[in-house]
């Protein structure tokens, strides 16, 4: 059961997608979700749609990982469906159904929202997939390095990011523990109502908690003793560099956007 | 003789009370660990080890009397980054030390936090991840590994730091048979190969049979310093502290008192089958 959890799951590869600098990444995808949000008819969707295409297809990250991703959002999607549908009144009418009209303009916009929705987690989903978390971590801290200017403690949350992310199969594999403790001892995790079953979780959680602060004591320490002091005065084993790539990557998608303004703007398509 | 690299003077430590009385850890431990030795100390559960440990590095600092870590006194709040610097601290689990998701990335974080620049923590991490015995896993993600394998990348973690002395509280508390060796073996290298001073806070006697110095603790007290041939030989003493001495010098032991001339030193059991012998012969 614990298995499943995906947080920010990771397929190492070489293609040219997971080479790019983790910085590169996540820039373009700022621009790709501005782009996706700025189109605004057919020809503007069509190009945003093309270039994810080619992403995911140099990623060799297969279609079928993308939408076994989408499971968990389903509802969202058929939700903003449906009320867009319904609830969009323009063009001709097609169909009436007592008091649901659904209109050629209410069909479009449903189309477009739910595309918009599907791109929008389709890109999000390409940068976990290809990039390791630390990598992800790092960029995040560099990008967000102006911020250090107003006093915002960039380097301490990318660090306490990285370490939760390092401690995740740990604590998994101590709830396993814990668990498989507590069955052996006749608790009950599966069967019951949903208030039997959290009251199930209480002794889960009370020693998963304690030892969780007693890791966290003996890390600072050790942290410590490895002379942690803060980010001042940090090197790095590996210097994030922009590449050659990484500086044409990132203007294809500032091109990108500007189309995308441009077809709005001037043809609104 | 150069300075000692850890010195304590009459050093006394105790914990705040939690129920009652505060709980006495230390009690005027005087105690100098010379460059380049490989030190064990042994005592049992709660006899104050963990917290001498702790001392030799300002982690905890002593109520009473002074340590000195390679000159420098670690009450100056100034030196902490020095002393970390100079004694590394490996502790008992090794999923509590590790920081990173990647092995090479967890053993840079050193150097890393030291300011060192890439293409030595390069250098460094390498030449660390060689001595332990795990450049192949370089790439590997720690919670993958075995109990030993990731005790030798913590050790590695600190090795990467070039500390002048190691101290190690029950490395291998924690670990299988086979992760014990392994680790015991890297330890016994560091200091015979790279001539780290090492300190092992221990109670296995025969992880003790190795050092080049045995100190005795029990209640906050050393009661015992010296080789570990000398101090094996006190075996009432280590008895009375609910230590027990190795198999031979416990049957060595156990013949003397039955009325035979046997020596008391003989740690292997070539040596003490070599005494019994020649005991044999000359009755």
């Amino acid at each position: 059961m614990l298995k499943d959890i995906t947080l920010g799951q990771f397929f190492p590869g070489t293609s040219l997608v997971h080479r790019l600098d983790p910085r590169t990444k996540l820039l373009c995808v700022v621009l790709y979700i501005a782009a996706l949000f700025t189109a605004a008819g057919w020809v503007s969707y069509a190009v945003v749609f093309a270039l994810l295409a080619v992403a995911v297809g140099i990623s060799r990250i297969g279609v079928k990982a993308l939408l076994r991703g989408m499971k968990p959002v389903v509802v969202i999607l058929v939700f903003t469906g449906a009320l867009n549908l319904f609830y969009t009144q323009t063009g001709t009418e097609l169909v009436h159904l007592g008091f649901l009209h659904i209109t050629t303009g209410g069909l479009e916009r449903a189309f477009f929202m739910v595309t918009r929705i599907l791109m929008l987690i389709s890109g999000t989903f390409l940068l976990t997939y290809t990039t390791s978390p630390i990598a992800l971590t790092d960029g995040l801290e560099h990008l967000l390095g102006p911020l250090k200017l107003l006093k915002v403690p960039v380097h301490d949350l990318a660090m306490m990011m990285s370490i939760a992310l390092r401690f995740i199969p740990t604590l998994i594999e101590e709830t396993d523990k814990i668990m498989s403790a507590q069955k052996a001892r006749g608790a009950d995790f599966e069967g019951g109502s949903l208030l039997d079953k959290a009251r199930a979780m209480v002794p889960l959680m009370v020693p998963l908690f304690v030892s969780a602060f007693r890791r966290a004591d003996e890390l600072a320490t050790a942290m410590e003793c490895r002379c942690y002091h803060g980010g001042e005065g940090r090197t790095r084993l590996k210097q994030l560099r922009f590449q050659a790539a990484d500086w044409a990557v990132l203007a294809l998608f500032v091109a990108l956007l500007a189309l995308i303004v441009v077809l709005k703007l001037r043809f609104r398509v | 003789m150069s300075e000692p690299i850890v010195k304590l003077e009459q050093v006394s430590f105790s914990y705040p009370a939690v129920e009652g009385r505060p709980h006495t850890a230390l009690k005027d431990v005087t105690l100098e660990v010379e460059e380049g030795s490989f030190v064990a100390v042994l005592g049992h559960n709660g006899c104050g080890k963990s917290t001498l440990a702790k001392h030799m590095n300002a982690i905890l600092l002593p109520l009473g009397g002074k340590v000195w870590v390679a000159g420098m006194d670690t009450a100056d709040e100034s030196r902490w980054l020095d002393v970390h610097r100079t004694v590394g601290m490996v502790f008992q689990n090794p999923d509590n030390q590790i920081v990173a998701n990647v092995v090479e990335e967890d053993v840079a974080f050193a150097p890393e936090n030291l300011g060192v620049p890439s293409p030595e923590i390069r250098r460094r991490v390498d030449e660390a991840l060689e001595i332990v015995g795990m450049s192949k896993y370089a790439r590997h993600a720690p919670h993958r590994l075995s109990g030993g394998q990731k005790q030798r990348v913590a050790i590695a973690g600190v090795i990467a730091m070039q500390p002048r002395c190691i101290v190690m509280d029950e490395p291998t508390a924690m670990l299988d048979p086979v992760g014990r060796e392994e680790v015991l073996k890297t330890i016994r290298r560091l200091n015979r190969e790279q001539h780290t001073t090492v300190v092992l806070i221990t109670h296995h006697m025969d992880e003790a049979a190795m050092a080049d110095r045995l100190v005795v603790m029990d209640h906050g007290e050393v009661i015992a310093d010296g080789t570990p041939r000398t101090v094996f030989q006190k075996v009432e003493l280590l008895r009375s502290v609910g230590l027990t001495v190795p198999d031979t010098v416990e049957l060595l032991y156990e013949l003397r008192q039955a009325g035979l001339d046997l020596p008391l030193d003989a740690l292997s059991v070539e040596e003490c089958a070599q005494a019994i012998c020649g005991c044999l012969r000359s009755n």
